[in-house]
């Protein structure tokens, strides 16, 4: 079973043979996945593939048909959702909001926003942040935690290019600082896989997982993303070898300066 | 100085008040309102209940109001479409209760007292009620005030906390009844989910965190009841109302006071 059996460290959270339907319909079939402490996994998948589906079954906020979720023993788990509204009745500081559910100190809040740099917006309300402000801010709650295991949920939704590079770059350095394993969702594939240590490509079922090269090379993954993909393929081969081939065949390729590994997130 | 049937009135509303602004505060987030108005409506039912059977009419109010409140719960849980679900509980509760209390002999002349209050003839032992009520429904807020901001924040950020967004929704249902049971006599069932949602609203103009909106509320709902009952005893217009009224000028000057601050 891919990433559950062989491995010398015990994983944070697993899934077993994990199926979950919605009405008749199957929606997880047969997911089984572990994150080991300190690694950054992410989940990739077309819309409509169960990929937050399984975050929300790892998070045990859906009933699971078949199949188990264990977590080790006292897991601490930072959760970064895909979108949070924060309705306009309620008034909500960014300070305020740090402290829930868990109240935390002055200093720890600030040391928060400073680590995923926001340091000046404490008493800011949460309608009124920026997108990638809010995105930060969703992060650093998390960080208060001290979580071993972060789980980001396509957390660069309605951010912009360079933002959500930026923003997959702050979560690198934070795996970095504070060794917390990463489990992260996208669609977007050339900045995600950079920053991977493992990929599972998801579409209902798991199609194919492994380092980003092996999933990038797996003809299950080119067939779930065809063509379009290509240039993001060879921006993500061009990153990781350190090789100057030239082989990008897509226009978007043209916004990623190529200085070094992880520039593109710059 | 409880002798003062005034000072009771007030002493009433201001109990009132202290439940209703950290409560109505989550039915206004929660975007609850018409949940309220269902739970409120239920309270007739339990009035003719109470009045038939002989039992005292808070433990009938409660009674009823929690049963509403929990059907429309579960309900909402199952993921029924509420908008119209609710608009034909609220209003058969209503009905219902209507029908019913005219079965009960010689009630129909007080039934204006139980749709609209009769705050003005509070009793002692009233007064105890409302406050021991509000005082139970600020302790059960209180106690769980973390746990509910970030349920109604979002249900997932609660449940990855470990927390269960069930149980919250539970806090705040039982507060509700509660809220209901002990506001009948003050502002009466059809007006009761107005004293939840307008002081709220108005506090939502001038606040900038939960903490400070839930106790400005409550403010809004004591210097709304003050003001309703100086109206009443002014004008001789139904309490009841009076304050409500007075509640919804306070939420416009509020609105006002917001925009030009916001500029």
């Amino acid at each position: 079973m891919p990433g559950v059996q062989g491995r010398r460290m015990t994983p944070l959270i697993a899934a077993d043979h994990v199926c979950v339907r919605f009405g008749g319909a199957e929606v997880l079939h047969e997911v089984s996945l572990a994150v080991k402490p300190g690694e950054i996994v992410t989940i990739l998948g077309p819309n409509g593939s169960g990929k937050s589906t399984l975050i929300r079954a790892l998070l045990g906020l859906v009933p699971l048909a078949h199949g188990t979720v264990s977590r080790a023993e006292g897991l601490r788990l930072g959760y970064v959702p895909q979108k949070l509204a924060v309705d306009r009745s309620m008034p909500l500081t960014v300070r305020r909001f740090l402290s829930l559910p868990t109240r935390v100190s002055d200093a720890a809040a600030a040391a928060a926003l400073a680590r995923v740099g926001v340091e000046d917006i404490g008493q800011r309300q949460m309608a009124a942040l920026s997108g990638g402000q809010f995105q930060r801010v969703l992060l650093a709650r998390a960080l208060l935690s001290e979580p071993q295991l972060l789980i980001l949920d396509e957390p660069t939704q309605g951010l912009d290019q360079p933002g959500e590079a930026a923003f997959y770059q702050l979560i690198e350095t934070v795996r970095h600082q504070t060794g917390a394993a990463v489990l992260m969702v996208s669609h977007d594939l050339h900045v995600v896989m950079a920053a991977s240590d493992r990929v599972i490509c998801l579409n209902g079922h798991v199609c194919c997982e492994g380092t980003p090269r092996v999933v990038s090379n797996a003809p299950e993954y080119r067939a779930l993303f065809g063509l379009g993909t290509r240039g993001a393929l060879a921006l993500y081969q061009h990153e990781h070898d350190h090789a100057h081939d030239h082989d990008h065949g897509h226009g978007h390729d043209h916004a990623h300066p190529h200085h070094h590994e992880h520039s593109h997130a710059g | 100085m409880l002798d003062d049937f005034t000072t009771r009135a007030l002493l009433a509303g201001i109990g009132l008040a202290v439940a209703t602004g950290p409560l109505g505060s989550f039915v206004v987030w929660r975007r609850m309102a018409y949940f309220g108005d269902a739970t409120a409506h239920a309270a007739i039912l339990g009035v003719a209940l109470a009045l038939a059977f002989q039992l005292p009419l808070a433990l009938g109010v409660l009674g009823v109001a929690l049963a509403m409140a929990l059907t429309v719960s579960t309900l909402a849980a199952k993921g029924w479409a509420m908008d119209t679900t609710l608009g034909v509980l609220a209003h058969s509760a209503l009905a219902f209760g209507l029908v019913a209390i005219s079965f009960v002999p010689g009630v129909r002349t007080d039934l204006s007292a139980y749709l609209f209050g009769d705050i003005l003839v509070v009793s002692r032992g009233d007064l105890a009620l409302i406050w021991g009520g509000a005082a139970l429904v600020l302790a059960l807020l209180v106690w769980r005030w973390q746990a509910l901001l970030t349920a109604t924040l979002s249900e997932e950020l609660a449940h990855a906390a470990g927390l269960n967004p069930n149980r919250e929704r539970l806090v705040l249902t039982v507060a509700l009844a509660l809220v209901v049971a002990v506001a009948l006599k003050v502002v009466g069932a059809l007006l009761i989910a107005a004293m939840l949602i307008i002081p709220a609203a108005a506090a939502r103009a001038l606040a900038r965190t939960p903490e400070a909106m839930a106790a400005l509320a409550t403010g809004i709902g004591g210097l709304a009841a003050f003001l309703g009952l100086r109206l009443s005893l002014w004008q001789d217009t139904d309490a009841g109302p009076s304050i409500v009224a007075s509640a919804a000028v306070i939420f416009a000057l509020a609105a006002v006071a917001g925009q030009l601050r916001r500029g």
